[in-house]
């Protein structure tokens, strides 16, 4: 067997730091869809919480336990990142490890940044909590952490976000630095 | 102009898909072809108040049947597009 060298979504693009704000990958692990049948939601929930310690989350959120976490990713979808790849009854389930690419986006002016990039409030966007949403004209998963924002996109994405992302925070120094010097 | 998702809230237009009128959900049975043909091609052009169908595609992905007024731009009224009453 060849023994292949697996390349990070980022690689080579990250981290960037400029001004009050960091942007590092964010490696996410295995990833997998759930997508519970009809009717099966609690069932789901039930069996999650057996198998993993974190079930369902509420519609807009997500649940971490440790390094696990179940996170809403959009109608009726769920992703679980619990290290390794789950089989779960009563649900559509796939494997989508390497189809995100993940992001954090951390330091003071994070929320600033992610205003001029996205149609949502950020700044009210309280811990714990899940969007999607664009960043630019890129569907995106977006998390609000303890230390910042990670965001999600494809992973074909990964080098339009880090530009996009990368340019805005230019700006956003730049224009901290215009006003400081007044 | 901005629409509220019934699962997301409200969220900028920039969001949504707009499909075309809510005839979409009432698809006619297979062989009746003047229905078929009225529901594919003939359309009411409506001033006023309208049902039509958006998708929240770059948010939750629901499908979403809006009622808003094309003159005011007003959005009366939106929900799921699969609990609707048949």
């Amino acid at each position: 067997m060849v023994d292949l060298t697996p390349k990070s979504p980022c690689a080579g693009l990250l981290p960037f730091v400029c001004g009050r704000v960091q942007l590092t990958e964010n490696d996410p692990g295995v990833i997998t869809s759930v997508a519970p049948f009809a009717g099966k939601n609690d069932a789901v929930s039930v069996h999650l919480a057996e198998a993993i310690g974190v079930g369902l989350p509420e519609t807009g959120s997500f649940d971490a336990k440790g390094e696990i976490q179940v996170i809403w990713a959009g109608q009726g979808q769920y992703f679980i990142r619990a290290g390794q790849s789950q089989s779960v009854p009563g649900s559509a389930t796939t494997d989508q490890s390497d189809a995100w690419a993940c992001v954090l986006l951390q330091g003071e002016d994070a929320a600033d940044v992610m205003a001029r990039l996205c149609p949502l409030d950020l700044r009210r966007m309280a811990e714990g909590h899940v969007a999607r949403s664009l960043i630019g004209h890129m569907n995106a998963v977006i998390l609000r952490r303890e230390i910042g924002f990670e965001i999600m996109v494809f992973r074909s994405m990964a080098k339009t976000l880090v530009h996009e992302v990368s340019a805005v925070m230019r700006s956003v120094a730049a224009q901290r630095g215009a006003t400081q010097k007044r | 102009m901005r629409i509220t998702c019934p699962i997301c809230g409200e969220r900028d237009r920039r969001e949504f898909y707009y499909l075309g009128a809510r005839d979409y959900l009432d698809r006619p049975a297979e062989g009746d072809l003047d229905a078929m043909h009225r529901y594919l091609h003939l359309r009411d052009n409506p001033v006023g108040v309208t049902q039509d169908l958006w998708q929240h595609e770059a948010g939750c992905a629901a499908w979403i049947l809006v009622e808003r007024n094309v003159t005011t731009h007003e959005v009366i009224s939106t929900r799921l597009a699969r609990e609707r009453k048949l």
